[in-house]
């Protein structure tokens, strides 16, 4: 197939249950070659499900995949010469040292003594651990252990590096150090698909966006597009008065529920032009309701999660 | 420091793999290699973790000197006699109780997902099973000499001396081995290491105690006599006694073989099912 070749992931329906829950129900993925790739969802969407099964570690109930063109049910152990695997939880062996745990990966790819030790050296100065190496990773801070968890998937570089939530519950300096490491190992060409709770993670970072809920997938698209797909522009109003009140108005004149911001102030929802914005301004003043401010604009991530789930995503900042 | 280098400007640093050459992998290594790789990650714990050897050898050292000279003289005349009795059976307990820390430990890497990582790797997908056996005999063949050693210090005598001690010990680990695959189940059926340690003991408990180990069975009801006559942690006994004593008959081998070879026939293709479900 002509473009086969510059897709590194090719998955069709992979389905996964677990007893009668349905974790992933018939999910496609195209992912180019050299791509940072976001799966979006909220806990329990299925995206480390789905992750899982495309790294070799659970089986598909139904669905294929061929990654960097290896089949992953005739050849799991092809795809796993040219995946890696950064697990949600660091997989790390906390008795070890940093470099410990990276001799002892390297030596299982088959680096013998010196070459592997030469291979934890190189890896830790270039995560920054080169002072930490010789610690037990038990002594680690969070974002230490990330770094390390990262390295130890780097030990022979891969074609594509699955990352399970990278930055959950770091601080936001650890944060945008894993993400300037992310963006590193895209530019050296590494396929990189990563799972997400965070919109403005995905906004950053990918440059492709699949939204996934209850195991399915319900969006797709650049980040720009998947903006544009909830309507051409949002009205962010932030009223003065009863918000609950002003939201019930806006919902009965565009007719759909009111986005409420994160901090609560502000209240959007998709209009499709201007008229239909100051229809909902006027209805708004004619039920005696202030408006402090409003504006016209491009919709947020998380406004676009919230159209397209119902619901709201995470809050961006952890 | 934060976990970013602060340069001397004060600018916080990324660090750039970027700038990390890409890195083609080695020739394929051996199934072995894998597996010696995996043995010494056990050898690399015993150092960062010297403590679970002390949770290891302190129980059966306590039992020992208890057994030993609180109970030793009531039971065999003088405590110097009732050592060269028990002391072939606390190595038996010794042995049984440690495996159950495999089973934990193989539970605790499960959980923390250290696991996940060795089967995504392109290597021989048993090897940290085998690694796990590696550590396993390490342990045994420590925890084992530890207290023989103290045994010897305290008077015990080996009749049949090393090539009786090193056949006795090689029972041990095959002893060891099979054993390993009940906790290994166990490991790999329940979520938390503390629920393998409290099922382990409750399995192993009155295996051990109602045996042989610590006091002849003829003084016990006929119930529980027959009970520890075919209780296999009995003929293990007997037969370590017989290996050290240099009075051991080919049936008291067999008899003590036969127990771990069961589990290792009926388990093995159990644990590696699980394993590979998982
Ligand atoms: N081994 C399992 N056994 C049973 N149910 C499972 C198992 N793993 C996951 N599930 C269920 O499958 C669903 C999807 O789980 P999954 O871990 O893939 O979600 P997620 O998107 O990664 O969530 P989170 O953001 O919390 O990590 C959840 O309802 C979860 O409870
Ligand atoms: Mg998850």
């Amino acid at each position: 197939m002509a473009d086969g070749q510059h897709l590194a992931i090719r998955a069709r329906g992979m389905v996964k249950r677990f007893g009668d829950l349905t974790a992933v129900a018939g999910i496609d993925l195209d992912v180019p070659a050299g791509m940072i790739f976001a799966i979006l969802g909220p806990n329990g969407a299925g995206k480390t499900t789905l992750l899982r099964m495309l790294a070799t570690l659970l089986r598909p109930d139904a669905g294929e995949a061929a990654l960097i063109g290896r089949d992953l049910r005739a050849d799991p152990d092809g795809v796993r010469e040219v995946i890696s695997m950064t697990g949600q939880f660091a997989s790390l062996d906390e008795d070890l040292t940093g470099r410990e745990n990276l001799v002892l990966l390297a030596r299982l790819w088959g680096f013998r003594g010196a070459a592997a030790r030469g291979r934890a050296v190189a890896l830790l100065s270039a995560f920054d651990l080169a002072e930490a190496g010789g610690r037990q990773v038990k002594a680690y801070s969070g974002g230490m252990r990330r770094r390390l968890d990262i390295a130890a998937s780097l030990i022979v570089t891969p074609g594509i590096l699955f990352l399970d939530e990278p930055t959950t519950g770091l601080d936001p300096t650890a944060r945008a150090g894993v993400w300037s490491l992310i963006k590193g190992l895209a530019q050296s060409g590494v396929t990189i698909l990563l799972t997400t709770q965070y919109l403005e993670e995905a906004d950053q970072l990918a440059g492709r966006i699949a939204v996934i809920d209850h195991g399915r997938k319900i969006a797709e698209g650049t980040s720009r597009e998947l903006k544009a797909q909830t309507g051409s522009g949002m009205l962010h109003v932030s009223p003065l008065g009863d918000h609950d009140r002003a939201a019930l108005v806006l919902e009965r004149v565009v007719g759909v529920p009111a986005h409420r911001s994160a901090e609560g102030g502000d209240l959007s929802v998709p209009v499709a032009d201007a008229a239909r914005a100051t229809a909902a301004i006027s209805a708004l003043v004619a039920e005696g309701i202030e408006v402090g401010d409003f504006r016209m604009g491009q919709p947020s991530l998380d406004e676009v999660f919230f159209a397209l789930t119902g619901g709201p995503g995470r809050e961006d900042r952890p | 420091m934060n976990d970013m280098a602060l340069d001397r400007a004060g600018v916080t640093v990324a660090p750039a793999p970027g700038r990390l050459a890409r890195v083609e992998r080695p020739p394929r290594p051996s199934a072995l290699s894998n597996a010696l790789v995996f043995g010494w990650r056990a050898v690399l714990k015993f150092r960062h973790v010297p403590e679970q050897l002390f949770d290891l050898v302190m129980t059966p050292i306590m039992f020992t000197l208890l057994f030993t000279f609180v109970f030793g003289g009531a039971l065999a005349g003088s405590p110097r006699e009732y050592l060269q009795f028990f002391l072939p059976g606390i190595l038996v307990q010794t042995v049984i109780f440690n495996s159950v820390y495999s089973g934990v430990g193989l539970c605790t890497d499960l959980q923390k997902g250290l696991f996940d990582r060795f089967r995504s790797l392109p290597i021989w997908s048993l090897a940290p099973f085998a690694g796990l056996m590696v550590g396993d005999i390490l342990r045994h063949a420590i925890a084992g000499g530890i207290i023989l050693g103290i045994g010897l210090l305290l008077g015990y005598r080996p009749e049949a001396g090393v090539p009786g001690v090193v056949a006795g010990f090689l029972l041990l680990f095959v002893v060891g081995f099979g054993v390993g695959w009940v906790f290994m189940t166990i490991g790999l059926l329940v979520s938390t290491p503390m629920t393998v340690m409290t099922f382990g003991f409750t399995f192993i408990f009155p295996l051990v105690f109602a045996s042989n180990i610590s006091v002849n069975p003829e003084t016990m009801p006929g119930w529980l006599e027959a009970f520890v006559n075919v209780n296999p942690v009995s003929h293990i006994t007997t037969a370590l006694r017989g290996l050290f004593g240099g009075t051991v008959t080919a049936g008291q081998v067999g008899l003590a073989l036969l127990a771990p070879a069961a589990l290792t026939l009926l388990l093995a293709p159990v644990v590696l099912a699980l394993y590979r479900r998982k």
